[in-house]
């Protein structure tokens, strides 16, 4: 549990630096189990309160269920709500069958790049974690995007101490990654702690399969798993030597790599 | 044989060293050896390996980059995570290579222990001295030394025991000490999880074992309470005071400093979102909210301590720096200096010596520091600031400087530089300290009168209209509805300066502490003072500063006049150059005052201030 604090107060540390620095700021919120622990932290460090609003890029792809969970808790915790969709790709009829890079990089890279032009937003807020993928491992707290909301990662801004990037030139942007030093296990551990409520398709519901990555329907596959509990998922990963994203068809081959450096999450 | 049991801590380690001494490979041996390989990950990597016809190293399991594989070298730093033996490892491997210096500080920023890497064949190199220094600067005290490729130099102790000579010699002369040097083969696995049965002449810790013998950071809770002021939040019915507690340890009713300002409260509650019962005290390392008993002004950068162990305040400092900016660092020049939480424009007042890592000689003379280079210097801020001695606190001790829109350098604070304020900062301390208050608190009068209390100075040589500026923004001020009050030195000079002889009436330093005592007296009533330096002549900028000083943290808006261009005075807020028109030149001063939020927005509507009261 002291360890499940200690990486509460540096998010919680990183989000009001956040809304310290940026005046016009934002969340995105998948609620996938990352993004809805981010969210919780916000209410942790905003006393109660989310001052900024939350940003969903719906791909039309989504779980239903998901969309369900999303608006239940918008009005629940009185969250300000903004999705955003690329229609003009949907109404040309971008589908996964086109190439899943293809396919998110029209929907979820270039449906955000949309949201943040279209709004202004400077700074925006992710819930992306070090120990996802490779290339997620290499970002900053703060990680500069440049005008075409591109990443350089290779010539990335220093961080030291507790000392970020909140300085940046016109047109461009900043991503804040608050949960960089969290792992799938503490996530859950921490939803344990704080009884945060998730969806339930992380769970078995006696089929003997549950997700554990959440994404677009036909690009997310489930896992075997008789995991019911918050408890039997920790377990289960406790023991477990799959990659956490292995249903995620995106990351195969070089597909995060090529997809980050052009904007994605 | 993966130890997996429940985390009771997390632990971030930091691997650095030359390029191409073997850090990504003692990475990848270190999951291989202990299990901690997502399933598949080995083989996929070999696959590639063997698809584009290359020998397989363990290092590709960490370098995510298609660049980090071609060029064999790792870029930024990477965060993995392990699990042994109840701890929760964050391992950074840091880039060797020089180009990529700032990423390997950034890496070892974030540590709390590291291990440093040495090739056996190529012995001690330029890099392997730069990181040693750059982590005795960084603060990470607690590290190993790993001498890789021992397989290289078939197993020879003779070489090891040299290495480890000449390095603990480098080490020596910044008082490093390791805690460990351990002779490995990282790509055969000698000594990383398991002991070597090639080195039976070694009889120390594998590095597996070095890692759990790490302690976890010393308890700064211990030590005098340090919480810099990250914001203030009013969301609801609550002002919240949030910040990140440094150092120390702090519970309700605890009498809180806050300094430069001085402005003293209790703390009311501590405050927290989904925590039962309501935390009742906090310490070091936690991110917190507290509510005072009282609403004073207090804003994001300043220091709350107990008063008993106040941090330094100053507009200098000397310091060790190490420079990575893409231009370098010039004496004189302005740049963002961040100390915890404030941010403060200062200039480089002097550059002391440039200090080479390779071989410790100094370089003196030199007005600017390239990239990559490490040097002393002393920093002079636009302001003061709350600051410690990085050998006694540490967060509070050490700073970044920005330039343009980067993070171009950080350092440690070694020495606090007197500034020609510290007697007077001396005597506002201790006079507000004891400061006798009735009921009514800055606020209530800020809420009555619609406008906060300022000083409004007007500085400018000989008849440039300084006076006649001042009363005409005094009746403008009055005429608007504002409570405003035009001090006058010559009023002082016949009253309360009567017991002063005429040679002491000369001297600016008694006139100014005198002035600046009086002017504190009116802020404090809520009043705008309205005034000129016209009573200390030349001697404008010294008088100009005291002021400052002692009214601090009331704001001193200043205004400078002249009738032809010159250099306005540092800090000058409005520069008024030329024949003046008055009324243009009052209604610019208004603006700024709006702007500073000292006046609201519209006569007659509740002020909005910029910040929060």
């Amino acid at each position: 549990m002291k360890h499940l604090r200690q990486l509460e107060d540096q998010s919680v540390y990183i989000l009001r630096e956040a809304y310290k620095h940026f005046d016009n700021l934002a969340m995105l919120w998948s609620m996938g189990k990352d993004s809805t622990v981010l969210l919780w932290l916000a209410r942790k460090a905003f006393f109660g309160h989310v001052p900024f609003p939350l940003l969903h890029v719906d791909t039309s792809y989504k779980i239903p269920a998901m969309i369900e969970y999303r608006d239940r808790l918008a009005r629940e915790w009185g969250l300000n709500l903004v999705v955003g969709q690329n229609k003009e790709a949907l109404a040309a009829g971008m589908n996964h069958t086109m190439g899943r890079v293809v396919c998110c990089t029209a929907l979820k890279t270039n449906g955000l790049k949309q949201l943040l032009e279209n709004k202004g937003y400077t700074g925006v807020i992710l819930g992306v974690r070090a120990d996802e993928e490779g290339t997620r491992a290499k970002e900053r707290y703060f990680s500069p995007r440049d005008k075409h909301g591109d990443w350089d990662f290779r010539d990335q801004p220093p961080e030291l101490w507790d000392q970020y990037k909140t300085t940046f030139p016109p047109g461009t942007h900043i991503r804040i990654h608050p949960l960089l030093d969290w792992t799938e296990i503490n996530i859950w551990e921490y939803i344990k702690l704080e009884q945060i409520p998730f969806i339930d398709l992380y769970l078995d519901k006696g089929d003997g399969t549950r997700y554990r990555s959440l994404g677009c329907a036909p690009c997310t596959s489930p896992i075997k798993s008789t995991a019911k509990s918050v408890d039997d998922i920790i377990e289960e990963l406790r023991h477990t030597t799959v990659a956490e994203r292995s249903g995620r068809a995106q990351d195969e081959g070089r597909g995060m790599e090529l997809l980050r450096k052009d904007g994605y999450m | 044989m993966s130890e997996l049991t429940k985390p009771s801590e997390n632990l971030n380690i930091v691997i650095v060293g030359h390029v191409d001494h073997g850090k990504s490979t003692l990475l990848g041996r270190l999951y291989a050896d202990t299990g901690s390989l997502p399933d598949g990950k080995l083989e996929k990597v070999q696959a590639i390996c063997k698809q584009q016809g290359k020998e397989f190293e363990y290092a590709f399991l960490f370098d995510a980059f298609l660049e980090e594989q071609e060029q064999g070298i790792t870029i930024d730093t990477a965060r993995t995570f392990f699990m042994w033996k109840g701890r929760q490892y964050i391992i950074i491997d840091a880039p060797g290579h020089k180009e990529f210096l700032k990423n390997m500080i950034s890496g070892a920023a974030r540590a709390e222990a590291a291990l440093l890497l040495i090739d056996a064949l190529e012995g001690v190199r330029e890099q392997s001295k730069k990181h040693g220094y750059l982590l005795s600067l960084l603060g990470v005290r607690q590290f190993a030394v790993v001498v890789n490729k021992m397989d290289l130099v078939a197993y020879r102790q003779d070489l090891f025991d040299g290495i480890e000579k000449e390095y603990r010699e480098f080490l020596g002369q910044f008082k490093a000490v390791p805690s460990q040097f351990i002779p490995v083969s990282a790509k055969l696995g000698d000594n990383i999880a398991n002991r070597s049965e090639q080195m039976s002449w070694y009889s120390g810790p594998t590095v597996l074992e070095t890692l759990g013998a790490f302690k976890k950071e010393a308890a700064r809770s211990e030590q005098p309470l340090r919480l810099p002021v990250q914001d203030v939040y009013k969301f609801d019915a609550r002002r919240i005071i949030t910040g990140r507690i440094t150092a120390g340890r702090l519970k309700v009713g605890d009498h809180l400093v806050f300094s430069p300002s001085n402005k003293r409260a209790n703390i009311r509650t501590v405050e927290a979102f989904n925590i039962e019962p309501q935390p009742t005290e906090g310490q070091a390392g936690q991110s917190i909210g507290v509510t005072l008993d009282e609403q004073i002004f207090v804003e994001r950068g300043e220091v709350a301590s107990h008063q008993e162990h106040l941090p330094l305040v100053s507009t200098a400092f000397r310091a060790n720096l190490f420079w990575l900016g893409k231009r370098p660092l010039e004496k004189g020049r302005k740049y963002l200096l961040r100390v915890a939480t404030k941010e403060v424009d200062c200039e480089v007042a002097s550059i002391h010596r440039i200090i080479d890592t390779m071989d410790l000689a100094q370089q003196q003379g030199s007005n600017s520091i390239s990239k990559n280079q490490v040097a002393e210097l002393t920093l002079r801020t636009k302001a003061p600031v709350a600051f410690d001695l990085s050998a006694s606190l540490e967060a509070t001790g050490r700073f970044v400087l920005v330039d343009e829109y980067d993070i171009a350098g950080g350092g440690i604070i070694t020495e606090l530089v007197h500034d020609d304020q510290e007697f007077l900062r001396e005597e506002a301390r201790r006079r507000d300290f004891a400061w006798v208050k009735g009921e009514v608190t800055v606020e209530d009068r800020a809420q009555q009168y619609g406008h906060r209390a300022a000083v409004v100075l007007i500085t400018g040589g000989r008849h440039t209209g300084k006076s006649f500026l001042a009363r005409k923004l005094e009746g403008r001020l009055v005429a608007d509805g504002r409570h405003a009050y035009l001090l006058d030195g010559e009023n002082l000079r016949r009253g309360l300066d009567a017991d002063l002889s005429e040679e002491e009436r000369g001297q600016t330093t008694e006139m100014a502490r005198r002035y600046g005592e009086v002017a504190r007296l009116l802020t404090d009533t809520g009043l705008i003072v309205v005034s000129t330096t016209n009573p200390f002549g030349l001697a404008y900028q010294e008088a100009s500063q005291a002021i400052r000083t002692l009214v601090h943290p009331a704001p001193v808006i200043a205004v400078h006049m002249s009738k032809s261009q010159e250099e306005p005075p540092p800090n000058t807020d409005v520069v008024l150059t030329g024949p003046t028109d008055f009324d243009a030149a009052t209604a610019r001063i208004l603006d700024e005052l709006k702007r500073r939020g000292v006046l609201a927005q519209a006569i007659g509507a509740k002020p909005i201030f910029q910040y929060s009261i």
